[in-house]
C-alpha cells in the first residue's frame, strides 16, 4: 500500500501562516516545511535565492541518517538538529513524526529565540496535521486520480 | 509515499535506483540530466566519496509534464550500492513509490546482483512492503561490454516476478529513458488505481 500525503488549499494557507509567523517572530531569515520524505511543503521569508528543492532532499536524507543513528543506538528520535554556520544557523526540528520543519537564521537572531518560536509554531503545525491526516483518511474529498485514465498516462510519454 | 498537493496541483513521487556496487545507477541519473531540458529539472546532487562512488544518495527532481492540469513531479534517488552502506540504503528506500533495479549485465557480477535484489528484499520487507506490492522494473545494464550473459540468464536469475525489463548501456544512453518511462507508467497507473 502507498501512504499518501495530501495537502489541500486550505490547510496550506493554515501551515503557510504559521511560517510567516514564525519567520517574522524568529527574525529569521527563512522557515522551510518538508515532507520527512524530501519534498517541499511550505515556505517563508528569503527564499528566492534559495534552492528549495535541493534543500528539502538534503535536510530530509540528513533527518533520516539521524534517525538511524537514534535507533542503533536506542533512542526513539532525535527530535532537533542545529547547524552552526559562520553567517547562517540552521535548526531543524520534526513535527508531529511526520513533516521537517527547518529554520535559517542569521545573526539578527539568536538560538534560544528559534527555539522558543518553534516550540510555538511546533503546537500549532501538529493540529493542522492531525487535521490533515484525517481528512485523507476519510476520503471525503474527491481524488484527482479518480479521473485519471490510462490514455491520459501513455499521452504523458508520447513526446 | 507519493504527494499529492491540490494547492499547487502538483503530484511528487519517489523513485529508487537500486542495485550492486558499480553496476550504473549515478550513471543512469547522470544521463537523464544530461538530456533533459533546463525548465524540467533541477540541480543533481551526488553525495559522494572522493572516489566518486556514492557514500548516501543521489538525487534529481524531474518533471515529466501535466495529467488532467496536474503537474507530474518525479524525484529520483539512487542508494550507495556497496555492501557496507546497507543502513543507508534501507533509509533511502523508506517512501519509495516504485524501484528501478539496475542489473550489471557482465558474468562476473551475476552473484552480486542476485545477492542485492535478495537485500532489495530484505529491506523493502523491514519497510513493510513486498516487492511485488511496488511498482517494480529491472535494467541489464553495460549491454555494450564483452563477457555479458545473455538476457534470458540474467531474466531466469533476477526476474523471476516477471516484470517489466529492459536492455540497457547507460554510459551510451540507450535505454536509460525506456527504463524511467516504463517504471514511471507503473508508478502512475498504481496511484491511479487506488485512487
Amino acid at each position: 500500500m502507498i501512504q499518501q500525503l495530501v495537502m489541500y488549499e486550505e490547510e496550506l494557507q493554515q501551515i503557510n501562516r504559521i511560517c510567516e509567523v514564525l519567520h517574522r517572530d524568529s527574525n529569521a531569515r527563512a522557515v522551510l516545511v518538508i515532507d520527512k520524505n524530501g519534498q517541499a511543503i511550505a515556505s517563508a521569508g528569503d527564499v528566492q535565492e534559495l534552492d528549495v528543492t535541493s534543500l528539502s532532499s538534503l535536510t530530509a536524507g540528513n533527518v533520516a541518517a539521524t534517525g538511524g543513528i537514534a535507533s542503533l543506538l536506542a533512542e526513539k528520535e532525535f527530535a532537533g538538529q542545529f547547524h552552526e554556520g559562520e553567517k547562517t544557523n540552521v535548526h531543524i526540528s520534526i513535527i508531529g513524526a511526520r513533516v521537517i520543519l527547518v529554520v535559517l537564521f542569521d545573526e539578527r537572531s539568536s538560538l534560544g529565540l528559534v527555539r522558543l518560536r518553534v516550540r510555538k509554531a511546533s503546537v500549532e503545525l501538529v493540529v493542522v496535521l492531525d487535521v490533515l491526516v484525517k481528512k485523507s483518511q476519510s476520503g471525503s474529498q474527491p481524488s484527482v486520480f479518480s479521473e485519471i485514465t490510462d490514455d491520459d498516462i501513455d499521452n504523458l510519454f508520447n513526446d | 509515499m507519493s504527494f499529492i498537493n491540490y494547492s499547487s496541483r502538483e503530484i511528487n513521487c519517489k523513485i529508487v535506483y537500486y542495485g550492486p556496487g558499480l553496476c550504473g545507477k549515478t550513471t543512469n541519473l547522470q544521463y537523464i540530466y544530461n538530456k533533459t531540458n533546463p525548465e524540467a529539472k533541477g540541480k543533481m546532487i551526488s553525495l559522494a566519496t572522493e572516489t566518486e562512488r556514492t557514500l548516501f544518495f543521489d538525487f534529481l527532481p524531474l518533471s515529466l509534464g501535466e495529467i488532467r492540469g496536474f503537474k507530474t513531479r518525479f524525484h529520483l534517488y539512487t542508494v550507495p550500492g556497496q555492501v557496507f552502506y546497507d543502513a543507508s540504503r534501507k533509509l533511502i528506500l523508506k517512501g519509495a513509490d516504485g524501484v528501478i533495479f539496475v542489473a550489471d549485465s557482465q558474468d562476473t557480477r551475476r552473484e552480486a546482483n542476485i545477492e542485492s535484489v535478495e537485500n532489495l528484499v530484505h529491506n523493502l520487507a523491514a519497510h513493510g512492503v513486498g516487492l511485488d506490492k511496488l511498482p517494480y522494473v529491472i535494467q541489464y545494464n553495460k549491454r555494450d561490454l564483452p563477457e555479458i550473459a545473455s538476457v534470458e540468464d540474467l531474466r531466469a536469475e533476477l526476474n523471476t516476478l516477471g516484470v517489466p525489463d529492459y536492455e540497457a548501456s547507460a554510459k551510451m544512453g540507450k535505454g536509460v529513458f525506456e527504463t524511467l518511462k516504463g517504471l514511471s507508467k507503473l508508478v502512475l497507473t498504481k496511484l491511479a488505481r487506488e485512487g
